[in-house]
């Protein structure tokens, strides 16, 4: 599927600078991306070395197992086959926390880290997704922040009245995408199993 | 309140140091572990970082975009989202920082405060950068089969997109 998006979103574009004459931007982009993609890993990077890192001293230290163990009949119930104070259920835990409290930088170190540890259940075609990876990465492109940082922050500095005033709004809305979110990754899981059945 | 989270962090890296060394363990150590395995984490995700973000860096500068958001018009209409936030729609899934700008022009050129830009604060808070999330997570673990991994994501998408519209004009003109 991504390869059909990335060979699409490819084709279309280079159709379209050639008929509209942006051949050249085209080219331009190109040939700056490359940078760009290095300044975007090496500052991802080094906020995945931080977060990891202190993420491992709260697992050494048995913090990070209590946490998950709090949150764990939720997990429990999202993601079966996920035992109690896996790495796994750890790193679940503190990227759901993270993505609560709205701390997107955090958030997304832990969830490399989740999808990894998930990644690590065996299965028999290892390039292919689980179930339980689909949904953690569906939970995380749904967004459920409780305070939508980024958002408000550019309310207030474009004069806004009242920056916070959409966060009602926001939180209905997210709840509604997160909801249909979980229901087509299990609707779809289960047809999928129904399949092989079948 | 937006500066909360933020001011967080401190005080978070205080707690997870402070509960290690009241437990006896070995913190600093543990921190390099740590670490070292982010810097492995990093390199398997650059790869996918490099791909998507070519394919967008061409979608945006051919001008796709406008083409784009003129064709869906009719579509997002119909589901009450106004003319000013189309780029927006089409844009989040794929790019964060470009959603960003057109956030921003959206707030300065309609206001923060107007029906566009309160539909388009919505948006920008309910929804991720799906695509990037699912290149960035499935590539670090060197997946390539993304069985139903994309609807599902897009499903969510696109019902907090049409909510957005939804919920600002319920909550703050209170009619659907």
């Amino acid at each position: 599927m991504m390869s059909w998006i990335f060979g699409l979103l490819l084709l279309f574009s280079i159709v379209t600078a050639f008929f509209n004459g942006r051949t050249q931007e085209v080219t331009a982009a190109v040939l700056n991306t490359g940078d760009n993609a290095v300044d975007l890993a090496l500052t991802l990077c080094g906020s995945l070395c931080l977060w990891n890192g202190f993420m491992n001293v709260a697992q050494k230290s048995g913090l990070s197992q209590k946490l998950s163990q709090w949150l764990f009949p939720l997990v429990k119930r999202l993601f079966p086959g996920v035992s109690k104070g896996s790495a796994a259920a750890q790193a679940i835990t503190m990227n759901l926390a993270a993505n609560l409290l709205g701390l997107g930088n955090a958030a997304t170190p832990f969830g490399i880290r989740a999808v990894r540890e998930l990644a690590k259940q065996p299965r028999k075609d290892p390039s292919s997704a689980t179930d339980n990876i689909i949904l953690f990465v569906v939970l995380n492109t749904a967004s459920f922040q409780m305070i939508p940082t980024t958002t408000v922050l550019l309310r207030a500095s474009a004069n806004s009245s009242a920056p916070m005033e959409v966060a009602p709004a926001i939180w209905l809305a997210s709840a509604v995408s997160v909801s249909c979110g979980i229901a087509a990754a299990k609707l779809f899981a289960l047809l999928g199993r129904r399949n092989r059945l079948g | 309140m937006a500066n909360f989270s933020n001011s967080l962090i401190p005080e978070l890296f205080l707690l997870i140091i402070l509960y290690g060394l009241w437990k006896k363990t070995d913190v600093f150590s543990a921190f390099l572990q740590g670490a070292s395995q982010g810097l492995a984490d990093a390199v398997e995700i650059f790869p996918a970082l490099l791909a998507l973000m070519t394919a967008i860096a061409v979608f945006k500068a051919s001008g796709a975009l406008e083409i784009l958001s003129y064709a869906a018009g009719p579509l997002l209409t119909s589901v009450g989202l106004p003319r000013e936030v189309f780029p927006l729609v089409l844009l989040r899934p794929l790019s964060g920082s470009g959603a960003l700008v057109i956030f921003q022009d959206i707030l300065n050129s309609c206001g923060a405060d107007s029906y566009p830009g309160r539909v388009a604060s919505v948006m920008m808070g309910s929804t991720e950068t799906t695509f990037y999330t699912i290149a960035l997570y499935l590539g670090s673990a060197k997946i390539t089969k993304t069985r139903h991994c994309v609807p599902s994501a897009l499903a969510a998408d696109i019902s907090g997109m049409i909510i957005s519209g939804l919920a600002v004009r319920l909550l703050f003109y209170s009619l659907f």
